[in-house]
């Protein structure tokens, strides 16, 4: 026991301050992409090496990227150069809406809290049941982070339950496998009304490498209605934690 | 081996694709289950298109002794004899050449399929008759035990925590698991079917996400065959830094495991601490590329970002502080005697069934087997940098956290070393043109084993077939074994001490 105390005091308290203090991002750190307002000469390559079809020359003749499709892989800012797109350091990324992800040049909607009854009935206390339908692991492993001690999503008064009879709503991950249809509709299901639906990552958001697939949808939002996405491949530990406090109208 | 039905390779050779031997389907079966016998390894087992009404199944084997690969061939219609009852390492993979291919291995002792997807090709799949509804995930029938007191329990696709989902059956007498049967194909997204007739923009995104824990393993198998195909040499500077990702990935996930494993003992102190460390591990992978996976860091022909000296200065400087929380947190678990109870003699896989079903990866040196490819079948660094396998003897929950230990403080040591003699000069060449009519087999370690990369080629220097086997495809089956006679509330602990992929076996 006295080992273990000790070993305590070595390691010290971790946990980071946020939201009081800004989580720092590491120098290459590709956050929300800004889209140039007036190029579109030479655009043609770096639409062509997108590989999700997320940037695109809009019928205003001019470049937008959806952040609900981006891999965040920077093919198109290696193909653009100087001008065209570019990823700031920002984490900031969550949308309550499917169109606010299409960045078009310098507008920026981040998610709003949900409505009053949802914030009363949720905004102190949300369960959450996660599903993995198709997801690679790496938005299941950058959600369960938020449990460690280093994000302490517990001090925000929001858990991961083992049951969705437990939970206020779904987390859900991946694309959406034809063979995890049921298993989702059934989970979905057996949460209590009202609830929400949580998208996270890009293949959650829009089927992201996946869609066009026959063995996959595109997205939870063919099968649930979706009440918050969170854009990335996967989202930052930070970027979850942010659009989760956001819906719940903690951070405004 | 001088055996004229298979041709032997070294790991890296480009084999022009004629000159694979084909032979018929008896002496195929026999040549398999030989080599196997005389203590060679199934390392994949796949079946392709070859003219209309063929399918032509390829078996390449691994000597792990000498280091050397062999590969033969061979023409099957609609069935063939099952290579299993003679080769139980060919069991899974059989399964998965019946459903891709609508081709039946007759004799097979539990033929099922594993995807749940329909045939590859035009025909009817060995479990489905014309007009049938296919067949659907978890409802199929199950191996079954009869008798008094036999219940059966049904877990999953959705389980209680945030992992992916899969199906587990078990019979049960009492606390006491008879057998466990694993049901998977949830998470298939259909990756192999879309790699053929690549590459393409979409490609190494595609091996990327295959599964998302190995990004830099399965990028790594990859870019290897690449590099073989085009014959492209790639600077030993990407090289060491390749190496510098694969471990921190090794690294990042044996803690995570190392922690999982005593979360689920109700061991809170190491819980914690290696949670949080997992997290310091993987930020410093996303100081090299900015993603904490390493998504975008390895690309054909080197790297796809340069690490800066003040990224890989701090790399250097972190490691010190991080293997000593390590330490002190892992440690914890071995020096305490409620922990030690939980871990030693739960879910043994002996030696003989280890090698018999062909485990890989720190589950199959847990049973006291020295295999690794970073030492067997070394490339990149790992043919200047040796890393000595660790294994220990006894097979059980203890033997597969004790191992990650073990290799966890060899990748830290091997990062120092790397790091401190880091070589000049660039960091990616250009792609070369792939070769034409051509075959390359990838090994790389990934942090779960063997992972195994198999490009054919078609004349245009296309992608005509590629085989992706994550290490869990040969290791789902050994987290079957060792629940055998466990009590089931040791599956929790088995399983973490396999943490096995889904989606890296769904694909």
């Amino acid at each position: 026991m006295w080992r273990v105390i000790l070993e305590r005091l070595r390691q010290k308290h971790r946990t980071h301050g946020y939201p009081a203090e800004a989580p720092v991002m590491p120098g290459r750190f590709q956050g929300r992409p800004v889209v140039d307002n007036n190029t579109v000469a030479g655009a043609e390559g770096p639409v062509a090496c997108c590989p999700t079809a997320a940037l695109a020359i809009g019928p205003d003749h001019r470049l937008r990227l959806d952040a609900g499709k981006c891999l965040f892989c920077g093919e198109c800012t290696k193909a653009c150069g100087q001008h065209g797109v570019r990823f700031t350091q920002e984490h900031r990324l969550a949308a309550a809406r499917r169109e606010d992800l299409v960045i078009k040049g310098g507008e920026e909607h981040l998610a709003d809290a949900l409505n009053k009854e949802a914030a009363r009935l949720f905004g102190r206390s949300l369960k959450l049941r996660q599903v993995s339908a198709g997801g690679c692991n790496a938005c299941e492993a950058d959600t369960n982070v938020l449990n460690t001690l280093v994000f302490d999503l517990g001090r925000f008064g929001i858990q991961f339950v083992a049951s969705p009879r437990h939970a206020d709503g779904l987390l859900v991950t991946g694309p959406v496998t034809k063979n995890m249809e049921l298993a989702l509709r059934k989970t979905y299901e057996a949460v209590p009304s009202p609830k929400i639906v949580i998208a996270v990552g890009a293949c959650a958001i829009s089927g992201g490498l996946f869609a066009g697939h026959d063995e996959t949808f595109r997205g939870v939002g063919d099968i649930l209605p979706v009440d918050l996405f969170i854009p990335g491949c996967p989202p930052h530990p930070w970027t979850i934690l942010d659009g989760l406090l956001r819906v719940l109208g903690k951070l405004r | 081996m001088s055996d004229a039905r298979f041709l032997r390779f070294a790991h890296g050779d480009v084999i022009p694709r004629a000159g694979v031997p084909r032979i018929d389907v008896a002496a195929f079966n026999t040549a398999v289950a030989e080599s196997v016998a005389s203590g060679h390894r199934l390392v994949t087992l796949f079946g392709h298109p070859a003219g209309k009404d063929f399918i032509e199944l390829m078996a390449i084997l691994a000597n792990d002794r000498d280091g050397e690969l062999s590969v033969a061939a061979t023409a099957v219609a609609g069935s063939y004899p099952a290579l299993t009852p003679g080769c139980p390492q060919a069991h899974w993979f059989e399964r998965e050449i019946a459903e891709q291919w609508a081709v039946t291995p007759e004799g097979h002792p539990w033929l099922k399929p594993i995807r749940f997807h329909q045939p590859y090709r035009p025909g009817a799949s060995p479990w489905q008759r014309t007009g049938e509804t296919p067949a659907q995930p978890g409802i199929t029938n199950y191996f079954r035990v009869e008798g008094r007191e036999i219940h059966e329990v049904a877990v999953g696709p959705v389980h209680a925590g945030i992992i992916e989902p899969g199906h587990f059956r078990f019979q049960c007498h009492g606390e006491n698991v008879f057998n466990l049967e694993i049901e998977l194909g949830y998470q298939h997204r259909g990756i192999e079917r879309r790699i053929r007739g690549g590459p393409d923009n979409r490609t190494i995104h595609y091996m990327e996400t295959a599964g998302g824990d190995t990004t830099v393993g399965h990028a790594m198998a990859y870019c290897h065959l690449m590099e073989a195909l085009g014959r492209v040499r790639v600077p030993a500077r990407a090289q060491v830094l390749r190496g510098v990702a694969l471990e921190l990935e090794r690294l990042a996930n044996h803690t995570g495991d190392l922690g999982a494993l005593a979360g689920d003992i109700g061991y809170l102190p190491t819980a914690s601490f290696c949670g949080r460390i997992r997290g310091d591990w993987l930020n410093l992978t996303a100081t090299m590329c900015g993603n904490r996976f390493g998504r975008g860091l390895i690309r054909p022909g080197g790297l796809g970002n340069e690490p800066d000296a003040e990224c890989l200065k701090n790399i250097l400087c972190r490691l010190d502080a991080f293997e000593r929380d390590m330490a002190g947190a892992v440690e914890l678990l071995w020096a305490t005697t409620s922990v030690m109870a939980r871990l030693e003699e739960t879910g043994v896989v002996s030696q003989a069934d280890a090698i018999s079903i062909g485990l890989v990866g720190p589950a199959a040196r847990a049973c006291g087997l020295s295999r690794d490819v970073r030492n067997d079948f070394p490339s990149g660094i790992y043919r200047y940098a040796n890393i000595p396998p660790a294994s220990w003897h006894s097979g059980d929950v203890f033997a597969r956290a004790f191992v990650r230990w073990v290799e966890s403080q060899r990748s830290i040591a091997f990062i120092r070393e790397q790091l401190g003699t880091l070589p000049t000069g660039a960091v990616a060449v250009a792609s070369g043109r792939i070769a034409p009519d051509a075959m390359a087999v990838s090994l790389v370690e990934g942090w779960r084993g063997e992972i195994c990369h198999v490009a054919l080629t078609d004349s245009n220097g296309r992608f005509e077939h590629y085989k992706v086997s994550d290490p869990s495809f040969h290791n789902w089956y050994g987290l079957a074994l060792a629940l055998r006679n466990q009590q089931i509330s040791d599956f929790p602990l088995c399983n973490k001490s396999f943490n096995l992929s889904y989606c890296g076996h769904d694909l």
